[in-house]
């Protein structure tokens, strides 16, 4: 689906930007946008809540079918693995992936 | 009319010369110079602050925001009922928005819109206009006072406040609680639906007591609900009030307020007169007004219809109306606002390369509940996009805590933490 991301890093005076091009799934992005009320913007957690920017793919996909089985217990996060497919599940575990772990 | 356009123009640039501008002149002056395509927001709740900065973040900057506010900050009224109970202070909720500005490029113009122009595509403000190539309007809710006789905006801000927008009448209700002498009546108004925030009545009984069982035990929280039952988290509230402020909670269903006397603080339902000691009456709402400017408000003449591909209003093109003002069958929350305002954004920054947006679109929802200092409890939901219903449908799986905790609790305080960040930093 994403062949590439172009990842443009200035570096200066301790001051770093990213800049995404082309090849970012938007709607990956988008549905992943609704996660950050408590996992942070792009899932950089500012505090209490676990940062899942950066998680391993494999490791997203395993938690979020364990939460939806039931495998692992949660207070809410079996309610929210339950609203997505298993292929929606991939495409948040991929767009969580490609973030830069700061 | 004397003045042609280019008199007032002139004028204008005149006043601005020598420092001071009749406002008549004034009115026909852009009020922050358009570069190449601009989204003006009106505003800078969850939802209008959002938005903002997505379309900014999301275009890499290249789309001109201009965000419009009354408001010197952003004050939180998610979490707010706290400061009823006294866990935390009205301070604790008000953000800046200055990183918006400084870190995004977002433009704020501090005032309110007086009018819409959907044809000429401007908003008007007492002191010029600001024209776009797309508007979008995050009004909020406003009180339908009329509803209820004897009630208004100034003896709302004075006397018998709502404290359904948090800021001064969240102050003024918690000093009233302070002046309360034990042995008083709190009484609580809720309105029929649908309103802002679903739980947020009844988590506000829940922190008025909290308040009251440690500095006034010999108190009671009457709550006058116009619904015919407990809207949202109703086992647990009935729970919270049980276990925790036994006796202290009564709850009194279809008990619609229809008029107050203000002076002896008395509460006027179909079947009773309450006299209480602190009145706390929570009136109808509708979309914000500002939504009437441009005749927004189509459905019920109080909500605002729009396409959830991209929140486009169904009356208006280039006009997209997000949060508390849009019919759906969504909650009326923070979060809900934001997600919209993000979907919104998205979809201009298509619309506006000539692309489509995402047609798919899913968007989640979780609120906490504060039943006490530290424990909380939360219903979350997702949200799909169908094609079908051309509406947003609630996904198989969500719902509520099994019960109330304190891990909750905490997890509220990092949820309110996040979603902050998320909107303004």
């Amino acid at each position: 689906m994403i062949s590439f991301r172009i990842l443009l890093i200035f570096i200066g005076l301790g001051l770093c930007s990213v800049a995404q091009a082309a090849g970012v799934d938007k709607h990956a992005r988008n549905m992943a946008a609704s996660c950050s009320a408590c996992h942070g913007t792009d899932g950089y957690s500012e505090g209490g809540m676990p940062v899942i920017a950066g998680m391993d793919k494999a490791l997203f996909v395993a938690t979020m079918k364990q939460f939806k089985s039931g495998a692992r217990p949660a207070t809410v996060m079996h309610q929210h693995a339950k609203g997505y497919s298993d292929e929606q599940i991939e495409m948040l575990a991929k767009f969580f992936a490609a973030q830069k772990r700061k | 009319m004397s003045f042609s356009r280019r008199d007032l123009l002139k004028a204008g640039i005149a006043g601005i010369a020598i420092g001071s501008f009749p406002s008549l002149a004034f009115a026909s002056s852009e009020l922050v110079k358009k570069k190449g395509q601009r989204v003006v927001v009106v505003g800078g709740g969850f939802g209008g602050a959002t938005a903002a900065k997505y379309l900014r973040k999301w275009s890499n900057n290249k789309i001109e925001v201009v965000l419009v506010e009354r408001n010197t900050s952003f004050i939180s009224c998610p979490m707010s009922n706290t400061v009823l109970g006294g866990s935390r202070k009205i301070e604790d909720l008000t953000m800046s928005y200055d990183t918006l500005q400084k870190k995004y490029g977002v433009k704020l113009v501090k005032g309110e819109v007086t009018a819409i122009d959907p044809d000429k595509k401007t908003v008007m403000l007492a002191d010029g206009h600001l024209s776009y190539d797309r508007l979008i309007v995050s009004p909020g809710v406003d009180f339908m006072f009329d509803k209820v006789e004897g009630l208004d905006a100034q003896v709302a801000s004075e006397s018998i406040p709502h404290a359904w927008k948090a800021g001064a009448q969240t102050v003024l209700l918690r000093k009233q609680l302070e002046q309360m002498a034990d042995g008083g009546v709190f009484a609580l108004a809720i309105p029929k639906g649908p309103y802002r925030c679903p739980p947020g009545p009844y988590e506000r009984a829940c922190q008025v007591a909290s308040y009251l069982k440690e500095h006034k035990p010999k108190s009671k929280v009457l709550v006058l609900d116009a619904n015919p039952d407990i809207v949202s988290k109703k086992g647990l509230f009935m729970a919270a009030w049980n276990e925790l402020y036994p006796g202290m909670v009564e709850y009194r269903p279809n008990s619609m307020v229809m008029g107050v006397d203000v002076a002896s603080k008395t509460a006027k339902t179909e079947f009773e007169d309450v006299k209480a000691d602190v009145l706390n009456v929570i009136p109808p709402m509708r979309s914000g007004v500002v939504a009437d400017m441009a005749g927004l408000a189509n459905v019920d003449a109080r909500w605002c219809g729009v396409d959830f591909l991209s929140y486009e209003s169904k009356v208006h093109q280039n006009i997209h109306v997000i949060g508390d003002a849009v019919s759906a069958a969504l909650p009326k929350s923070g979060h809900m606002a934001t997600s919209q305002a993000k979907i919104c954004a998205a979809a201009i920054i298509e619309m506006m390369s000539g692309k489509q947006p995402d047609q798919a679109p899913i968007i989640a929802n979780t609120c906490y509940s504060m039943v006490s200092s530290d424990e909380a409890m939360h219903v979350a939901n997702v949200y799909h996009f169908n094609a079908e219903k051309m509406a947003m449908v609630s996904a198989e799986g969500g719902g509520v805590s099994a019960k109330r905790s304190e891990m909750e609790g905490a997890f509220a305080g990092y949820w309110l933490k996040n979603i902050l960040n998320d909107v303004l930093l």
